[in-house]
C-alpha cells in the first residue's frame, strides 16, 4: 500500500493499492453533505461570510485531535495545474476549484479523506478508497463528520435531516458510489441489460470520461439516488449488493470469453498493449479505451506482471494535469499527446520490470 | 432519420458505442431506446428538479388544489432573500431557513424526489438529541416486542423501564423548552401525501464526478 509519487506529490490511496474486487470495482466512494447553520448556502453566501465558514472549519479540525493528521490545502494558493490534479485524482470537484476564493480542501495522510470546504454545501466529507469497500468509506466519512460536529452546529432539521443547498441532497446528504470496469459485459452486448435492471432499483448508473452516451474506457458510476427515508447504512449496503451483481455478471462475461473466445481477447489485449507501447502521440480518450484493453487483459493474467492498481493509476497519470505536472511546464494540446505517450510508454516498461 | 430498429418512427436517440476500437452508431426512436434499455442509463445528468416542480405546479392547477407557488407561501425567504423563481430556475435553495419558508411547495417537492419526507438516518449528536432520542425509543420498543414474544419477561421488564424512563426524560425537555418561550421550530413536511413514483431525479452534481471535468487544456479530445 506504499504510496506512489505521482507528479511531485503523494497520490491518493485509492489509485495506489488493490482492493477487494479491483479487478471489476475501481474505486468506492462515501460523500456527505453537511452545512453551518445560519449561513446561507455558498452560492449565495458573501466574501466574508464564507471566509468565516472557512475560519470555523478550520478551527474545528485543528481543535479535534481525533479527526488525525491533516493538510489543509487553501485554493487560491494553489497553481491551476495543482488545483486540477487535485479534480483529476478526485480529491475535489471541478466547480469546487472554479472560483477558488475562500475555498479549501483538507486531505488525510493517505488522501483516502478529503474535505471540500465551501463547494455546493459548506462542507461535503468524502472518502474514497480501493475496490469495493462501501462500508469503510462510509465509516471514514462519518467518524470524520463525528469530529467535525464535536465543535461546530450542522443545519440539522429533525423532520428532514441535513440541511443541503439541494434538495436533492436533503436527509441523509449521503452520496455513495462505486466505479466499475465493465469491458466484458460491452463485448457481449450485456450492458444495457444489465445496467437497464440495476437502473430500475434506485441506483444512478452513468458512463463516465465521456459526454452523453459515450462511455470511454468502460467505466461506470453506480450511485444512490434516494438520500432521504433510509438509514446511512441502508442506503450503503443496497448500493452495495447492486454493485456485487454488476460484478458477477461481468466475471461470468469474462469467463464466457476466455472459454469461448480466448484467442480473439487475447490479440485484442495485446494489440492494444501494443499501441500503448509503442505509439509516440496519443489523446486522453484513445489512451483511455487502450488502457480499458489493458486492464482487463492485467486482470485475466494474459499480460502476466501487471497489477490492476497500476492501470487504474496510469488513467490518472495520463489526463492532462498530471502529464503537464509530470513534464513540470504548460503544454499545448499536441505536446500533451506526445509527453502522455512517453509517459504511459515508460510506466508500462517499469511496471513489467518491477514485478 | 428513421429509426434503425423499427424503421418506422423518427429517430431522436442517438447512441455512439466503441466496440473493438470501432465506434458504431445507432439512431432509434425513443420507444425502442427505451424497450432496448439505453434510454434509461444514459438519460444523462440532466437537472431533472424543474420538471419534477413544473409537473407538480401543472397538478395542483388541474386538480384545483390551494396550493402552490403564491398561495399560502411566501415568495421570498426572509432569511437569506431567495425568491422562489430562483429556486425554481436553478434548483439551488439560498439558506437552511429556505425549507421552512418555503414548505408548502418543498415537502411534495421532497417527496417526489426521495419517496420519503422523513429522514430516518443520522442526526449528530447536539442538534439531532430528539431524534437520536425518537430513534432510540423506536429500537427499545421493538426489542421489547420481540422480547414479550419471547416470553422473556424478566429483559423485557428492564426494557420497559428503559423506556419509561427516556419517555420522563423526554417529556420534562419539552415542558422546559415551553417554558423557555419557544415553541419549537416549525416543522417541516409532516402532512404530506408520499409519492412513490420514482421521477428521474438529479444526477449527482457533476462536480463530485469526474464525467464533466473541463480539463486544463483547450483540446476537446481530453476525455474528461
Ligand atoms: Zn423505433
Ligand atoms: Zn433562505
Amino acid at each position: 500500500m506504499a504510496s506512489r509519487k505521482c507528479g511531485g506529490h503523494d497520490s491518493a490511496l485509492w489509485m495506489n493499492a488493490d482492493g477487494p474486487e479491483s479487478g471489476v470495482v475501481v474505486s468506492s466512494r462515501v460523500r456527505l453533505a453537511r452545512n453551518l447553520q445560519a449561513v446561507p448556502f455558498p452560492h449565495r453566501a458573501s466574501a466574508d461570510q464564507l471566509a468565516s465558514v472557512l475560519g470555523r472549519v478550520k478551527g474545528a479540525i485543528a481543535a479535534t485531535p481525533s479527526i488525525g493528521p491533516t493538510e489543509l490545502f487553501d485554493l487560491p494558493d494553489l497553481s491551476a495545474t495543482d488545483r486540477q490534479l487535485m479534480v483529476e485524482e478526485h480529491l475535489t470537484s471541478p466547480q469546487h476549484v472554479q472560483e477558488p476564493a475562500n475555498r479549501a480542501v483538507v486531505l488525510n495522510r493517505d488522501r483516502s479523506v478529503s474535505i471540500m470546504v465551501n463547494e455546493e454545501d459548506h462542507i461535503r466529507i468524502q472518502a474514497i478508497l480501493p475496490g469495493l469497500q462501501l462500508d469503510e468509506a462510509l465509516r471514514l466519512a462519518s467518524a470524520t463528520d463525528d469530529a467535525i460536529e464535536e465543535t461546530i452546529d450542522y443545519a440539522f432539521d429533525e423532520e428532514l435531516g441535513y440541511l443541503c443547498a439541494c434538495p436533492t441532497n436533503v436527509g441523509t446528504g449521503l452520496r455513495a458510489s462505486t466505479m466499475l470496469h465493465l469491458p466484458a459485459l460491452g463485448m457481449v452486448n450485456m450492458l444495457g441489460q444489465v445496467l437497464g435492471a440495476v437502473s430500475k432499483v434506485g441506483v444512478t448508473v452513468r458512463g463516465i470520461y465521456g459526454e452523453g452516451t459515450d462511455a470511454v474506457g468502460n467505466l461506470f458510476q453506480v450511485s444512490n439516488q434516494v438520500t432521504m427515508g433510509r438509514a446511512d447504512e441502508e442506503i450503503v449496503a443496497h448500493l452495495k449488493a447492486v454493485t456485487k451483481q454488476i460484478t458477477d455478471s461481468e466475471k461470468n462475461a469474462r469467463s464466457a470469453i476466455v472459454s469461448d473466445a480466448k484467442e480473439q481477447l487475447e490479440d485484442r489485449v495485446y494489440r492494444s498493449y501494443g499501441v500503448l507501447s509503442n505509439a509516440r502521440m496519443t489523446a486522453s480518450d484513445e489512451a483511455l479505451r487502450l488502457l480499458s484493453d489493458v486492464k482487463l487483459g492485467a486482470d485475466l493474467g494474459i499480460i502476466p506482471g501487471l497489477l490492476p492498481s497500476a492501470i487504474t493509476r496510469l488513467t490518472v497519470e495520463m489526463m492532462p494535469a498530471h502529464v503537464q505536472s509530470y513534464v513540470g511546464k504548460e503544454l499545448t494540446a499536441w505536446e500533451r499527446d506526445s509527453n502522455r505517450a512517453a509517459l504511459i510508454r515508460s510506466r508500462l516498461a517499469a511496471d513489467r520490470e518491477e514485478s | 432519420m428513421l429509426c434503425q430498429i423499427c424503421h418506422q418512427r423518427q429517430a431522436n436517440v442517438h447512441v455512439t458505442k466503441v466496440t473493438n476500437n470501432v465506434r458504431t452508431e445507432l439512431h432509434m426512436c425513443q420507444q425502442c431506446a427505451r424497450e432496448r434499455g439505453e434510454l434509461q442509463i444514459f438519460e444523462g445528468p440532466k437537472f431533472a428538479l424543474s420538471d419534477i416542480l413544473a409537473g407538480l405546479v401543472q397538478t395542483e392547477t388541474s386538480c384545483g388544489a390551494p396550493m402552490g407557488i403564491n398561495v399560502g407561501g411566501r415568495r421570498t425567504c426572509n432569511t437569506c432573500g431567495l425568491d422562489y423563481s430562483e429556486f425554481m430556475n436553478t434548483g439551488f435553495l439560498g439558506c437552511s431557513n429556505c425549507y421552512s419558508q418555503f414548505q408548502p411547495i418543498l415537502s411534495p417537492l421532497i417527496g417526489r424526489i426521495h419517496g420519503h419526507t422523513r429522514h430516518t438516518g443520522k442526526a449528530p449528536r447536539r442538534a439531532g438529541k430528539a431524534v437520536r432520542a425518537r430513534q432510540e425509543l423506536e429500537g427499545l420498543r421493538s426489542t421489547l416486542r420481540q422480547l414479550i414474544q419471547a416470553e422473556e419477561y424478566e429483559k423485557a421488564a428492564l426494557v420497559r423501564d428503559r423506556i419509561r424512563e427516556m419517555e420522563r426524560v423526554a417529556h420534562q425537555d419539552q415542558l422546559q423548552a415551553e417554558s423557555a418561550g419557544g415553541s419549537g421550530a416549525e416543522v417541516a413536511g409532516s402532512d404530506t401525501t408520499l409519492c412513490t413514483d420514482d421521477s428521474e431525479k438529479r444526477q449527482e452534481q457533476p462536480g463530485t464526478q469526474p464525467g464533466t471535468q473541463p480539463g486544463t487544456g483547450s483540446d476537446a479530445s481530453e476525455g474528461r
